[in-house]
This record gives structure tokens, C-alpha cells and sequence, in this order.
């Protein structure tokens, strides 16, 4: 029996949507299809009838500013987005999420469509994305709808999108505005499964000396991506010194649900690489937010 | 409903296929265009083995559905050379797409059919190399091979974007095209040496860091390219999956999944009526031996109804069909029914009284004993005694070939199995076995090793391949999936070992005692010698005057243990080493004095008793290294330092020291024969079945042949592995080809040159003391003679052209019995600088030194990539390797989940090679395979003990487990510690 038996390259959202129409529930999108072929050759998703490319769709392949915001295609490679300027400027912690996913081969048809579509918990795309506020556009036969990051994740490898009807259209980031940047690592370990033991995204605004805004993400914190509103609310109105930072280190324990996963990570060792990662991104955002200037 | 074709341009030229459900690009290369310089490693988007490029980026072919290349452009490796002719076209016409070729013009293309060689139109012919190739070549970036149309094409597509690339941005590119030669620092500086060619424009610059023996020699000594190098960078070279027979089916195997069981019934009715199903064979239909293995036959064929499963990897059923995917449905028509039994799941719980037992004669295979001196008098001796168990766990080898064999049988009527074995000998006598033949009537032609490191030792798919070609008339290729080759195949040992030690104030070692599990998993393979070895060498590269060494090799339910690079010398060397630090640190004692004091050197008696006469090269070793440290990090390289501007992260060095026995000893005959055959053209080739599996063999052998001839080793050629045509080497195990066969050959050609003096001098009236060769003719009485024209002389005088000699190293001794157990060793010591990050718990290699006594540097180039890639073996068994079992189930099932050192995890590495020869050895020449792997996990984790005093008693090291040691101590007042 074969993995799949139809591939149809679709060449636009209606075609898309009107193939995945035609075989309701046995039909599903792929874009690069770094996970879910991976499933499909190793039986961990049972075999699929069509299988619909979106990466031809000229919508989800656009990389361009939009209005107050920069959109980012469902299917652009993530090689193209670390290396973007739009997003090097806007986006600083999705370039950097993306340049460490999978290796460089995988980056050339891996896609942050793909990625969030996929829902893990830990996914570094996704995790950058959500630190910068993005908002997600779902097409469907109904239109389009555009969607709070966060309301995307049901639970680990669940998303809310509707595979075999829905086709996620691309991300929508706001545009960096001058006392604002964000920031992105992680922490590996060099034995089983490429991914991370822990991920955090910062996205702050300040205003000289004062933080103004800042959104927080780590993974994997749960079973879906949460934001760590308690640091999040302690840091505005403050200055990034020592003391926050230690106000931060105190506030982890009460932020974040850190659970121990089989030959990954104990919880305990999560929460002190949290305090690392945290302490890492939120420094280097300071620092950017400071000196980068909006052209 | 009728497919669009799929049309898109390859290498150049148009083509236009039929589209198959299903279908990845990878296979649509190699099995319908027979492009097959594109490799498939791993089938999960792990190795890089399988890139190509796309629109000129690279992408991974074995996860890309073939569907999706619809209109785009692919280069693969056979692409590569035009590739640069394109390069040299002004810019804007790089890539040639489209030039108007038609698709099958006479091809059998897109028509389904699998018996298809490389259309003509499709591979470029290696008429030039892309600097890459070249590159890759002549530095020797290239050993197995299987990996390197990966590296190059990774390569290729980086050197277009960024022509002058740092080492960073080279290691970023290629981070997930994985090398298990681990020939990374060569692969960098090709790439340097190739982005410099293809700027300027000039021929390759040849490697000048690698310097030949310093032991003189016409030939020997010298850097040589390998022979096979040329096919294997522009992809014509040919692996067994890469062969291809008209009417060949498609095998697979049932395998049991359970660790533990009895075979209640078995049910292939179903799969048997599967349309293109052509046979399913169980063990009723074996004819001959129902049991196989390497040393005992212990290992079942197939385990039939009511016998016993002893594995997850045990086969039931064997199936062959007209294509793999109907092969693959008909396994799960395949009804068997199981009693589960207990599962014995380690080797300490194996030894048990009250364990159940997986064999008949119980769970132990063998308890292994070295007894010297009086140890209670010895530890009556010790000033000071460390006490400590260590583990080390299983291993994979990961070689990126996954095991593939290829059964016919020929008009006569006989087997021919086309396999990349180590031991070509062994598998003719195992598939007669199975089929209840004569060993002549079986022929194994070994094929390119894609990597084996000991683990293709064993019968992978050999007898069964055979066995479906036996019963369907039919050529039935049986091809490993990564998953499958995990599971199967024998993995290193995993052991516990119990050191005992005792010093003198002095340093002068008093005392050794150990106690060894090793887990040999469900059947022998030959973790009898392996274990063997383990014991031999648990005190270490040191005399000791009292030792006593314990070791029980136990069956268990896991997949069964075998020869792994190192050979149970690894496991024993990870605890000893660290023992010895530990013992340094109670002395008081540099860790490296502590060394030099115990070494053993010339006079020594090992713990086996056995007097070291000579060639013992360990004090240079030791000393090279030192000084290399000191060099590079200053006179106190074992004292931690912060590195400026992260205060987070510390470095220190740690050192260890091992040795290695070459060739099999032990009282085995060891032996090779080897064959030389003078052509009529003047060209020599010689011939034994030892296999090459991307160690460099047949250019040791082209070296020895052309020095003993005084000819160009040009004129040399060297044919491996075919059991029709090469007569026995030995296997390629215990690091003893260089040694064995490199003296069978040597010895060979030493005879047929007196053959051939004393004809001459006859025919031309001088004394044979006069006649004199020299680069590449023979001088008698004044007569200048070719080669080709002694080839004359001889069929004239009705000589044979041909001579075959046996070499018969020289005899060794049982262990037990004193004297010489073994007639070589190799010595190395290892310093490894490693960076902790103490607010994580992550720790790198930096740079790492390999001082190694080799006895003497036949193949240099070749030489270098058994340093680098054995010490980078070593790295990823310190920090990424761990192969993992629980209650008898493999939870590493993938290449995603065991993990090999990638190249972003190459530190520098700096060889030092020490030439001690061996007198019976090739120009005294000695084994290096194994040795550079040994000191590597041990050198690691001391200096991560003497970066933050965290010491780790198993591997690989766990970064969580580091830092919670790290915090721990922090609590304590560092007077109190």
C-alpha cells in the first residue's frame, strides 16, 4: 500500500481547498513535509489518498510588509526566512528560530506553516512567532479568518485547524516599531531527537530606560504553547537590572509547568535552564531594543 | 484515473515519468533513472546521504515525494562535474536546464521497469571533476564513500552561495550530512582546497599538512589517492543496493518485535496469496543448518513454530515478491501468535540463579579470567586504592549503508551472493551451510562496504537472500531499512566494570583487580573474543605486577553484541582510564606522570604474560602529547580556565592512555593468502578477499606490491572480497588487515620477484645476486628489462604469471598460559580539551590530540582519516552515543534517536603519529583501526572532571547530570570537598 495516492501540486487557495473538499477526511495539505512524510513512511499516520501541495500557491509563498504588518506565506522555506531582511528587521527572533530548525536541507522545504501546523509543543518557529504576537490567517470554503497564535493548539501534536478542510495562509507579525526587538534560544543535548530540551522567545518595547511591553514564550511548557503573563506583568514599567532579573529568576517556579519527559529533561533541569534561556533572550532584546534603529 | 507525467530537467537534460503513488524522489533517481550516486542512509531525513539539488538548493531526496518536482531542476552527483564546466560559464547560464533533450530516446525510462542500467544520457562521464571531487580526493575526504555524493552536493550548493566560507559556515552547512568515517577536518579542508580552486581558477592545491613516514621508502610511506576515489565523488561508484538483475525480486523479513517468546503458530497463507508475492519461506523450508554465527552457531535461520524468540530482531518469515512495497504488504498478512516469557533485560540480572535462561546451556557465555602475582600482597603494597564501577552502554555502528545482499544463481546452478561483507570466506561457508551445499557451489562477491566497523561481520541478509533465490530460480535482493539494520545487527557491548586499584605513594601501580558484565545480548556473535579482550585489557597500557580480572559474558533478550571497532577494549579503557585519574588525584600526581611511570614499554610483561620485546611506542606517545598540550594551552593544560568574556564557561584538558592488539591472537591461526598476477602489459594486480570497508587497505596493498617491485604504485592494481577470484584474507576484524594481508601481499610479491630474479639471471647468463629493479625495470648484465617484457620472457620460459602464497603470522598463545598472546599492539594516548557550560551543563570538545605508535605509516592519507575519524567516533560514544533498550524492546529504532557525532560537533584534532615498528610486521607496520578510538571517552570525561570537578562513571556524558553535580558542589564549602 503506498503513503499516498494522489499529490496534487495546487496552484491556488481555491484549488486547494476544492481538492481537500473532495475527499473529506482523507485528504490533507502538505507543504514541506518534513514531519508529517517522516509519519506517513514511518507509520505514524496512516496512509493519506491525497495529499494537497500548497507550496505552489503564490499567496503562501509572499514575504512582504503588509499595512502595519509583515506577512510571512504558510510555505516559504524557513532557509529564506532566517536569512530575510524583512524579517531580520521585524522579526528577529522568528530568523533565529528558523535558522535553527532541522539542518540546512531540511530548512530549504521545511516551512513555519508546517511547523505551527504540527503543533509540538517546543517547535521553534512557533515559539518565536508567538513572543512576537503573531496572527494567523486559516482559509477555508467559508474565507479566511485570522487568529490569535495561541488559539491554534488544542494539545501536543493537536492543532485546531481542520486538516481536511482548512489551509493555514501565513502569519501576521506587526511591524517593529523604534524601541522594540525580540530575541530567541535554546538549549539542546547532543543524544536522542533533535529537539529542544527548552526554547524561550522575548519580545520587548522599551522606552529609554523603561520596558514598555514584553511578550514571553517558552516550550515545551505544557501541553500547548502558554505565555508567561506573571513575568511578563512584572517586568513592565521596570528596567532590566540585576533585580529584575532576579525577580524573574523567583517569578519561574509559579510562571511555567515544567514536566519531566523520559530520556529528555527532568522538570527540575527545565526550570534552571529556564532561568538561563530567560535571563539570555531578555538581555540580548534589551540590548537590541536599544540599539537598532527602525530605517 | 490516468497520472500527469512528471517532467522536470536532471542533471541537464528533460525527462518525463509516469507519476507513482508514493514514490519519494530518492527512489525515482536511483531505481527508475539508475542514478544511483544518490544514497539512501537513513530513509528519515536524518544522514544527508540522499541530497541532491533542487533549483539549486539542496534538498533531502528521500523525504521529497517525487510528484513535487514537477518542473524543477535537479543536479545529483553524476551532475556535478558538468556542473563546473556550467560554473565556467559566464555568469547567468550556470545551470543548464532544458537544452532540449528528449525523454526516452531508447531508454527503458519511466516504463516500471527495475532492470535498467544509467541511461547514457543522464550520467555525465567522469571525464573532468568538479574541484570538489577533486578535492575530496586527493585529501582524502573520501573512505567509505557512501556518504560523499551527500558532502559533495552539500558542498556544491555552498560554495555558490558563499565562495570563500569559514570552518563555521562550512560545519553550518553541512550539520546534518553526516560522515560515520568522521572524516570532518579532511571534508573542511577539501572544501578550503576546492573554494580555492574554483576562485582562482588553478588546479586543487594537494594537502601539505599530512607528512609521509619517516621511515624511507620508494613507494610505502607515501601520500597516495585511493583507487576507488574517482567513482566514488562522481557517483559511479557501486554499492550492492546500486546492482540491479532482470527478473530480481524484492525481500523483507518478518521479524518477531517481542524480546522473549515462544512461537505458538504461524500463519503465511495470507501473504503467500498476495498478487506478486512469489515465495514465503519459514524455517520448515530451511534445507540445511537452522543455526548460523560467526564463532558458535547459536543464531537461528529462521525460528520456527514452538522455538524459542530470544530478540526483537529474530525472523519468522522471509518473504520474496516482485516489488518491495508488495513484499512490505505481504509482512502484514503474516499471522503469528506468541507465549510471551519473561525478559532478561542486563547481564548482572542475566547471571542470577533464578534468571530464566535463553539458552539451553544457561545464560552465560563465557566467564574469562586474567590472573597475575598475588593480590592480596599487592593491595598489601598500596598506599592508596580507588574502588569504582563504571558503565558504558551499547553501541551502534551506524555505518551509512544499511546491510544489503544480493542472491542469484547462475546457469551452472550455483549461489552467487553479491554483499559488502567483512568476511567473504565466512559468509560462503554460512550460506552453504544453510543450504545444505558445498561451499563450492556458493560464491560471495563483496561489493563496496558503505561502512562496517565491525558490524558487518555477521550474516545480516546473506542466507536469506540466498535461500529466496534458491527456491524462486529468481535474483532476490534483500535490502536492510535503518530501522531494520538497528535492530539486527550486533552492537558494541554493554558492560559494568568494577575496578579495584592500588598505587604506591611513587605512582608505581601495585594492584589491579576488575570484575566485567558484558550484555552479548541473544546470541554469541563473537562476544566470546570480544569480551575477551575487554578482560585482557582492564588494567590498562600499564604493568601491573598483580592482577586479577573477572568478566562474565551473558546472553540476555537484547539484540546481540558483537565486534565494534575496538573490540570490549573501549568499555574496559572508558573505566580504567578514569580510574587512573582518580588514582592521580589521591597521589597527589600530574595524571600524566602517573601514566608515564606505570607505562608499559619495551621489556614490560602484561597482565596475560606476555614480554614486550619491542615496538612499544606508548612513552612517545605520552611524551608527544604532553608536549603538544603544553604548546597549545600552557604548562598547566589539566587546570581549569574560565574563558574570557563568558565567565559561564570553562576549559581543561584530561588525557587518556590505551593500547590495542593487532591481528587475532590468542592462540588462533592467523593467517592471509593473497595472489599477485603479473599482465602481459607490465601492470601487476594483487589479489585477497580481505574487505575494504573505507579504511584504505587496497592502497596499502598497491604500496607494499609497488615498493616490493620497486615499480609506480600506477602499475598496481588490487581485487578484494570475491571468493571465486581472491583467495582467503582472513576477516577484516581486530585491525589486523594492514599487518596479516599487508604481509601475505609483501610476502607474495617477494617470492614472485625471486621467481622471476632467478629466471631472468638464468635466461641472461648473470648471477641473480646482480639483478638489480629499479623504478619499474630490471637490470641484468647490462640488459635493461620492462615489466612487460619479463612478462614475455616468463610465458616464454611457460612460467605462470600467477603466485599464490599463505602467510601465517606468527603463533600466539592462548590466554591462560603465559607468552605471547598476541604478536602486536598499538599504543595511543589522547588529549582532549573540553568547554563546560556551568550555567547548563553543556559540554563541547575543543581541540583533541592523538598521539598514536602505528609501528610504521604505510598509507599516510589514509592513516589520517583512521586518526581523525576513529578519535571522532570517540567523541559522539562520549557525548551523543547511547544505544538504548528497555525490557528487551530498542527505543533507539532510529537514526533520529541514535545519534552519531555530527560535524558541528568536530573539535581540532591534531595527530601525532609515533612509528615503533613491529619486526614481523610490513615494513613494520602495525594496526590502527581501533586504537584512535579507545582513549577518546575516557580523555573526555577527565577534563570535564578537571574543568568543574564533576567525575561521570558512564557514557554518554548527560549534560543534566553534570549540572546538577555542578550545583550540588556549590552547596558544599570547597574546604569541605
Amino acid at each position: 500500500m503506498s503513503l499516498w495516492s494522489n499529490y496534487i501540486l495546487a496552484q491556488s487557495l481555491e484549488e486547494a481547498i476544492g481538492a481537500l473538499g473532495e475527499r473529506p477526511g482523507q485528504a490533507c495539505p502538505v507543504a514541506g513535509g518534513t514531519d508529517l512524510l517522516l509519519e506517513l513512511q514511518q507509520g505514524h499516520h496512516a496512509p493519506v489518498h491525497t495529499l494537497v501541495d500548497v507550496t505552489r500557491i503564490p499567496e503562501l509563498a509572499k514575504l512582504e510588509v503588509r499595512g502595519d504588518h509583515l506577512f510571512i506565506g504558510a510555505s516559504v522555506p524557513v532557509r529564506e526566512i532566517t536569512n530575510s531582511p524583512l524579517v531580520l528587521e521585524h522579526a528577529m527572533a522568528v530568523s533565529e528560530a528558523a535558522g535553527l530548525i532541522g539542518g540546512p536541507q531540511v530548512r530549504n522545504t521545511a516551512t513555519l506553516g508546517g511547523n505551527v501546523a504540527h503543533a509540538l509543543p517546543a517547535a521553534d518557529g512557533m515559539i518565536g512567532l508567538i513572543a512576537l504576537g503573531a496572527q494567523v490567517d486559516i482559509a477555508s470554503a467559508a474565507g479566511t479568518r485570522s487568529e490569535p497564535m495561541l488559539k491554534l493548539f488544542l494539545g501536543p501534536g493537536k492543532s485546531a485547524l481542520q486538516a481536511d478542510r482548512e489551509v493555514l495562509v501565513g502569519f501576521r507579525v506587526p511591524l517593529r516599531r523604534p524601541g522594540q526587538a525580540s530575541a530567541f534560544s535554546r538549549v539542546m543535548r547532543p543524544q536522542g531527537v533533535a529537539l529542544p530540551i527548552l526554547n524561550a522567545a522575548v519580545w520587548i518595547e522599551r522606552e529609554g530606560d523603561t520596558i514598555t511591553g514584553c511578550r514571553i514564550a517558552v516550550g515545551p511548557s505544557g501541553p500547548v504553547p502558554v505565555r508567561a503573563t506573571a513575568i511578563e506583568e512584572l517586568v513592565i514599567g521596570r528596567e532590566l537590572d540585576e533585580d529584575l532579573l532576579d525577580r524573574m529568576r523567583e517569578a519561574i517556579p509559579d510562571a511555567f509547568r515544567f514536566r519531566s519527559s523520559a530520556q529528555r529533561a527532568g522538570a527540575d533541569y527545565r526550570y534552571q535552564l529556564c532561568e538561563v534561556l530567560l535571563k539570555e533572550v531578555i538581555k540580548t532584546a534589551w540590548q537590541r531594543a536599544e540599539m537598532v534603529k527602525v530605517s | 484515473m490516468k497520472k500527469q507525467a512528471i517532467e522536470f530537467s536532471v542533471n541537464g537534460k528533460l525527462v518525463s515519468l509516469e507519476e507513482k503513488p508514493g514514490e519519494m524522489l530518492s527512489d525515482l533517481l536511483r531505481y527508475r533513472l539508475g542514478l544511483t550516486g544518490t544514497k539512501i542512509g537513513c530513509n528519515e531525513a536524518e544522514c544527508g546521504s540522499c541530497t541532491v539539488l533542487i533549483d539549486g538548493e539542496p534538498v533531502l531526496s528521500c523525504s521529497y515525494p517525487a510528484a513535487k518536482v514537477r518542473g524543477s531542476s535537479v543536479v545529483t552527483v553524476e551532475g556535478l562535474a558538468a556542473q563546473y564546466a556550467g560554473d565556467a560559464i559566464p555568469a547567468g547560464n550556470g545551470h543548464a536546464t532544458g537544452n532540449g533533450h528528449s525523454v526516452g530516446n531508447g531508454h527503458s525510462v519511466g516504463n516500471g521497469h527495475a532492470a535498467g542500467v544509467i541511461p547514457p544520457d543522464l550520467s555525465v562521464a567522469a571525464t573532468h571533476l568538479h574541484p570538489l571531487q577533486d578535492a575530496f580526493v586527493k585529501y582524502g575526504a573520501v573512505q567509505c564513500g557512501f556518504c560523499i555524493p551527500g558532502q559533495l552536493m552539500t558542498s556544491y550548493a555552498l560554495l555558490k552561495r558563499n565562495p570563500d566560507p569559514t570552518d563555521d559556515e562550512i560545519k553550518y552547512a553541512l550539520k546534518d550530512t553526516l560522515c560515520r568515517c568522521a572524516g570532518y577536518p579532511t571534508i573542511i579542508k577539501a572544501i578550503h582546497a576546492a573554494a580555492t580552486a574554483v576562485r582562482t581558477g588553478l588546479p586543487v592545491e594537494p594537502p601539505s599538512d599530512i607528512p609521509n613516514s619517516a621511515i624511507p621508502h620508494k613507494a610505502v610511506g607515501t601520500i597516495r589517492s585511493r583507487m576507488d576515489g574517482v567513482a566514488k565523488v562522481t557517483g559511479s561508484a557501486r554499492y550492492t543496493d546500486d546492482l540491479t538483475f532482470d527478473g530480481m525480486l524484492h525481500a523483507r523479513v518478518k521479524r518477531a518485535m517481542v524480546p522473549s517468546a515462544i512461537v505458538k503458530s504461524l500463519d503465511v497463507g495470507r501473504a503467500r496469496k498476495l498478487p506478486g508475492v512469489i515465495a514465503v519461506l519459514t524455517a520448515e523450508d530451511i534445507p540445511g543448518k537452522h543455526d548460523h554465527g560467526v564463532v558458535y552457531t547459536d543464531w537461528p535461520v529462521l525460528v520456527g513454530v514452538g522455538e524459542k524468540i530470544r530478540t526483537v530482531g529474530d525472523p519468522v518469515a522471509i518473504i520474496a515478491a516482485e516489488s518491495r512495497e508488495v513484499a512490505t504488504e505481504a509482512l502484514g498478512l503474516i499471522d503469528v501468535q506468541f507465549e510471551l516469557l519473561p525478559v532478561v533485560s542486563d547481564p548482572v540480572q542475566a547471571a542470577r540463579a533464578d534468571a530464566p535462561a535463553i539458552h539451553q546451556g544457561g545464560n552465560l557465555l563465557k566467564h574469562i579470567k586474567v590472573r597475575k602475582g598475588d593480590m592480596d600482597a599487592g593491595f598489601a603494597q598500596a598506599d592508596v586504592i580507588v574502588e569504582h564501577t563504571f558503565y558504558t552502554p551499547m553501541h551502534d555502528h551506524a555505518f551509512l549503508e544499511p546491510e544489503c545482499s544480493i542472491a542469484r544463481l547462475t546457469e551452472e546452478g550455483r549461489v552467487e551472493v553479491y554483499v559488502g561483507s567483512q568476511i567473504p570466506y565466512e559468509d560462503r561457508t554460512q550460506v552453504a551451510d544453510a543450504l545444505g551445499i558445498p561451499e563450492t557451489q556458493v560464491r560471495i562477491l563483496g561489493q563496496l562496504v558503505g561502512g562496517g566497523f565491525g558490524g558487518k561481520e555477521d550474516i545480516a541478509g546473506q542466507i536469506h537472500a540466498a535461500l529466496l533465490a534458491w527456491v524462486t530460480k529468481r535474483p532476490v535482493k534483500l535490502l536492510f531499512d535503518r530501522n531494520e539494520s538497528l535492530l539486527v545487527h550486533p552492537k558494541r557491548h554493554a558492560t559494568q566494570i568494577k575496578i579495584k586499584a592500588g598505587a604506591k605513594k611513587d605512582g608505581k601501580l601495585v594492584a589491579f583487580e576488575t570484575e566485567l558484565y558484558g550484555d552479548t545480548g541473544a546470541y554469541a556473535s563473537l562476544g566470546d573474543k570480544v569480551m575477551t579482550r575487554a578482560t585482557t585489557h582492564s588494567s590498562g597500557p600499564y604493568e601491573v605486577p598483580n592482577v586479577k580480572a573477572d568478566c562474565y559474558a551473558m546472553y540476555t533478550n537484547n539484540p546481540p553484541a558483537g565486534a565494534f571497532r575496538g573490540f570490549g577494549v573501549v568499555q574496559s579503557a572508558f573505566a580504567v582510564e578514569s580510574a587512573m585519574d582518580m588514582l592521580a588525584e589521591k597521589l597527589h600526581m600530574d595524571p600524566i606522570v602517573l601514566r608515564r611511570i606505570n607505562a608499559l614499554r619495551e621489556g614490560s610483561i602484561t597482565n596475560t604474560g606476555q614480554l614486550l620485546s619491542s615496538s612499544v611506542g606508548l612513552l612517545e606517545c605520552i611524551e608527544k602529547l604532553e608536549s603538544e598540550m603544553v604548546r597549545l594551552s600552557g604548562p598547566k593544560p589539566f587546570e581549569a580556565k574560565r574563558v574570557p568574556g563568558s565567565p559561564q564557561l570553562v576549559t581543561a584538558w584530561g588525557i587518556a592512555a590505551a593500547y590495542k592488539n593487532t591481528g587475532l591472537g590468542g592462540g588462533a591461526p592467523d593467517k592471509a593468502a593473497a595472489e599477485i598476477e603479473l599482465y602481459a602489459d607490465g601492470t601487476v594486480e594483487v589479489r585477497s578477499s580481505s574487505a575494504e570497508l573505507g579504511q584504505g587497505l587496497p592502497t596499502v596493498l598497491q604500496l607494499i606490491a609497488a615498493e616490493e617491485l620497486a615499480i609506480s604504485p600506477d602499475s598496481v592494481r588490487v581485487l578484494l572480497s570475491d571468493t571465486d577470484l581472491t583467495p582467503d584474507g582472513g576477516p577484516t576484524t581486530a585491525s589486523r588487515q594492514t599487518y596479516v594481508t599487508g604481509n601475505a601481499v609483501r610476502q607474495t610479491t617477494a617470492a614472485f620477484r625471486e621467481m622471476m630474479t632467478d629466471l631472468l639471471a638464468g635466461r641472461h647468463g648473470a648471477e641473480k645476486e646482480t639483478v638489480r629493479w629499479e623504478d619499474g625495470r630490471i637490470l641484468v648484465n647490462g640488459a635493461t628489462i620492462t615489466l612487460a617484457e619479463a612478462a614475455a620472457e616468463l610465458t616464454s620460459a611457460g612460467k605462470s604469471l600467477r603466485l599464490t602464497t599463505v602467510y601465517n603470522a606468527p603463533e600466539t598463545k592462548p590466554l591462560g598460559e603465559g607468552g605471547d598472546m598476541h604478536f602486536g599492539f598499538s599504543f595511543a594516548a589522547q588529549g582532549v580539551e573540553v568547554e563546560v557550560n556551568t550555567e547548563t551543563g553543556e559540554v563541547r570538545v575543543l581541540r583533541l590530540v592523538s598521539a598514536t605508535d602505528v609501528g610504521a605509516a604505510i598509507n599516510p592519507l589514509g592513516l589520517r582519516g583512521q586518526i581523525e575519524g576513529g578519535a571522532m567516533m570517540g567523541v559522539g560514544h562520549a557525548l551523543s552515543e547511547n544505544f538504548m533498550v528497555e525490557e528487551g524492546r530498542v527505543v533507539t529504532d532510529r537514526l533520529s534517536r541514535y545519534r552519531m557525532a555530527p560535524i558541528t560537533m568536530t573539535p581540532e584534532i591534531i595527530p601525532i603519529v609515533v612509528e615503533h615498528g613491529v619486526p614481523t610486521g610490513p615494513y613494520g607496520g602495525k594496526g590502527v583501526g581501533e586504537i584512535v578510538t579507545i582513549p577518546t571517552a575516557p580523555a573526555v570525561t577527565n577534563a570535564l572532571y578537571n574543568a568543574v570537578g564533576v567525575r561521570l562513571d558512564r557514557i554518554p556524558v548527560d549534560q543534566e547530570l553534570v549540572l546538577k553535580k555542578i550545583r550540588e558542589q556549590a552547596k558544599v564549602p570547597a574546604a569541605a570537598r
